[in-house]
């Protein structure tokens, strides 16, 4: 059998490559300029740094591919973790707190969705409400100070270790990759989140249901959220009220990095895997080679901007 | 002879390994109506692309005035008084007439809009136009799509187009609003402007252009004077054969009642009855703003009715979003396929299975998918080389099968068609004619809305007529003519 692309699909694939091939010269410039790059240690570190904001990426990029747009995934992510910490704290177990804190996670995402659909609010403005209003709960919520967690069990969740090598958040994000993806591709939810991306109207008159898709869309954007907010809280032994400021910015942008098209209906979940670790690597090799804090968000910047410029369609 | 306006010679045009065209000659003289015809695909578009400045040709050469030019950008196409105006108005909604007439060229003075310029200019443009009476404040989404064409228009005249390109200008217009067109387009034509008129109906063509050239699969076929041309002779120059018939003949018979729609309002639909039997087309004709897309609207579970009730079968439905109406067993293919008949961005495959994704407990059936999408492509004869192109691939006649295949594939028990062939050439006019037949004689109930008074007598068994919201007439189309349609379309008796 031969391989054949016609000219749409090879020049998709060109413009997905992108990505890759950036991520490869990125690995490439970086082992040369710095011994300390390449290295099992640092790897595996970068991938667990990554793991937290491929997570909230993943579900960004099914809220970005049905058109939409979800800049409340960090707040949910520290009223999600708060909520949990403070379960246990009160002396609730551990899978009951983090069953709880998931369910939040997911019911504060359907509101979102249930604002855009049924409320008929734009996505920008609906989910900028749910981020003053949950920092808002977050911070009454812990008054401010941080809720110590005690549970050994919980800790391992995010600072655990397979084999004494593979951090566990790694192993979530292969997970929730493979599910996620698997979910895109092969379920017919994933058929209509891609459908209503590319004209909402077409759909709807299909038959296909928008809103509760759009309620199930943002839900699956609040449950990762929660996810990578109980993975942080137990990483950090404590969850914080200004946990997460600013992640919905880094979900965006390996989104966008990875090829998915802002405008909704075009784009993959490898792409977003790629965006995080391109985001990941960058930070660690500023790092490594002594970039200034204030230098590193210039250079990413930059490099988002360039990234993008890249892959501007005609 | 008339001066010669513009000359295109041997065009050259490829988008990656697609030749789109190859060697086209065209050649446009002062005062005429000069129509561009061929199938969809044809390379018509692509061809008034280039003399617009939109696209560059690979080779060939484009004169204007007998003096070889070189339009790369719209702003030249500008400069040598060529003015296109397109199938989708390129009006912006919430300005007012004389604001989009000057946009992008305000009149300023010392740095600011000079209104009462614009006005009074605004006001002579219209005029040229036969549109005095417009006031030029009025905002443009409060326009009708006819006068909508008119602002247009004045604004490439006001731009001193010389040349003017129509790109099937009537589509959205009513019969009395086209009759204006066509009395303006003469004048312009008698004031020596070159019009290029690119349309797929041929009574308006015959009716109005003095030449037509002719293109297919991207050649030159051939320029032709219009008097004393065959219509069966451009078909064949357009579709290399000869069809057989324009509207071929349905072999079955209505059986036993499926729809009843009974006394029916909602929105602009007024108090309407009818029954639709299985096998049966029934057309709905009347003007623009009649209330007929409205009333399919109804129907489909888009609008809420405020009265009256609809049975299928016996039973009453109560549709109140699309999903419902679907799963009672109708089906409804849009007027406007871009917009609310395709994902453009998915393959064939995807949006042929959009209604309903061959799937077990929500996982997609791909071997499935594949074979029952292979299946509607051979049956409907939907050309493509893979089921996994992009439907923006694909020329309008295809795509619109496409849309049909959709709901073909859920097997609807009451198919509404909502203007089927806008925007389609003969050929793919006559094969959906063909699987509209097959459809019903398989015993589908089909609605059928169309603004192509020749298409609704042909193919119709009934005649429903809708004026102002009111079903007006409900006619046999075997005794109907277009007298007694258009009558009751336009509220007479």
């Amino acid at each position: 059998m031969t391989l054949q692309l016609n000219w749409s699909q090879a020049k998709t694939l060109f413009q997905r490559l992108g990505s890759v091939i950036g991520l490869l010269l990125l690995f490439i410039v970086l082992s040369v300029l710095s011994p300390d790059f390449l290295t099992t240690g640092n790897l595996l570190t970068v991938l667990r740094q990554v793991s937290i904001n491929a997570l909230i990426a993943f579900g960004m990029t099914f809220v970005i591919l049905s058109g939409g747009i979800d800049l409340s995934v960090g707040a949910i992510l520290a009223f999600t973790g708060a909520i949990t910490a403070g379960l246990m704290a009160a002396g609730h177990g551990m899978v009951l707190s983090v069953g709880a804190g998931l369910a939040l996670g997911a019911v504060l995402g359907m509101v979102n969705g249930a604002l855009v659909s049924w409320g008929r609010v734009a996505p920008f403005i609906a989910t900028l409400g749910t981020v003053t209003l949950l920092r808002g709960l977050t911070l009454s919520y812990t008054q401010g100070s941080p809720i110590p967690v005690t549970n050994p069990g919980f800790a391992m969740l995010g600072g655990g270790y397979i084999a004494n090598l593979i951090p566990l958040p790694v192993i979530w994000m292969a997970v929730a990759f493979i599910l996620c993806g698997f979910l895109l591709r092969g379920t017919v939810f994933g058929r209509h989140v891609v459908a209503i991306g590319g004209n909402e109207e077409a759909a709807r008159l299909s038959g296909v249901r928008i809103s509760p898709m759009k309620l199930a869309i943002y839900g699956l954007s609040g449950l990762l959220s929660a996810f990578a907010g109980v993975v942080l809280t137990s990483r950090l032994y404590s969850a914080q009220a200004t946990a997460g400021a600013g992640y919905e910015l880094d979900a965006i942008a390996a989104v966008v990095l990875g090829g998915t098209s802002l405008a909704g209906g075009r784009g993959w979940l490898f792409g977003t895997l790629i965006g995080a670790l391109l985001i990941g690597f960058l930070n660690n090799g500023l790092n490594l080679l002594g970039v200034s804090s204030f230098y590193q968000q210039v250079v990413k910047g930059i490099v988002i901007l360039i990234a993008v410029l890249l892959d501007r369609r005609q | 002879m008339a001066a010669q306006l513009v000359s295109m010679h041997d065009i050259h045009k490829a988008f990656g390994p697609v030749k789109v065209l190859e060697g086209v000659d065209f050649e446009l003289v002062a005062g005429e109506i000069h129509a561009l015809m061929g199938e969809n695909g044809a390379g018509k578009s692509t061809l008034m692309k280039i003399l617009t400045g939109i696209y560059a040709p690979d080779s060939g050469t484009i004169q204007v005035d007998g003096k070889p030019v070189s339009i790369t950008t719209p702003a030249d196409a500008e400069k040598y008084g060529i003015a296109i105006i397109h199938q989708e108005l390129n009006l912006i909604p919430a300005l007012s007439i004389a604001d989009n007439l000057f946009l992008g060229r305000e009149i300023q003075r010392f740095g600011l809009l000079d209104r009462k310029a614009m006005t009074k200019k605004a006001m002579e443009w219209l005029a040229q136009v036969g549109m005095e009476k417009l006031d030029p404040d009025t905002r443009v989404e409060r326009l009708s799509v006819g006068t909508q064409q008119m602002v247009e228009i004045a604004r490439a005249l006001g731009q001193n187009a010389r040349v003017l390109i129509m790109d099937e200008p009537t589509a959205a217009l009513t019969e009395h609003e086209t009759t204006t067109l066509f009395k303006l387009i003469r004048a312009l034509r008698e004031k020596g402007t070159g019009i290029v008129y690119v349309s797929h109906r041929m009574e308006e063509i015959f009716a109005l252009c003095d030449r037509i050239s002719i293109l297919r699969d991207g050649k030159f076929v051939g320029t032709r004077p219009v008097p004393g041309l065959a219509f069966d002779e451009v078909v064949k120059m357009m579709v290399g054969r000869t069809l057989e018939a324009r509207f071929p003949v349905r072999s079955s018979t209505p059986g036993k009642v499926r729809l009843q729609v009974e006394h029916i309002s909602g929105g602009m639909v007024k108090d309407v009855s009818f029954d639709l039997r299985s096998g049966e087309v029934l057309g709905v004709a009347g003007l623009l703003g009649a209330g007929r897309t409205e009333l399919a609207r109804l129907l489909f579970g888009l609008d809420k009715p405020s009265e009256g009730r609809v049975l299928l079968d016996g039973d009453v439905v109560t549709a109140t979003n699309p999903n419902q109406a679907i799963h009672a067993g109708f089906g409804f293919l849009t007027e406007d396929r871009k917009a609310q008949g395709l994902v453009l961005d998915l393959s064939l495959r995807e949006n042929i299975s959009l209604p309903r994704v061959p799937a077990h407990v929500g996982l997609v059936d791909r071997g499935g998918e594949k074979t029952q999408t292979r299946g509607l492509i051979d049956a409907l004869k939907i050309r493509t080389r893979d089921m996994e192109l992009n439907v923006s691939a694909l020329s309008g006649g295809n795509q619109q099968k496409v849309v049909l295949a959709k709901w073909l594939a859920l097997k609807p028990r009451v198919l509404i068609l909502d203007e089927p062939t806008r925007g389609v050439d003969v050929g793919g006019k006559a094969e959906i004619y063909h699987i509209i037949n097959q459809l019903a004689e398989q015993g589908v109930a089909i609605l059928m809305i169309s603004s192509e008074l020749p298409e609704v007598l042909a193919m119709s068994d009934r005649i429903l007529v809708m004026h102002e919201g009111h079903a007006t007439a409900l006619l046999d189309a075997h005794g109907a003519t277009q007298e007694t349609v258009m009558t009751a379309a336009t509220g007479g008796h």
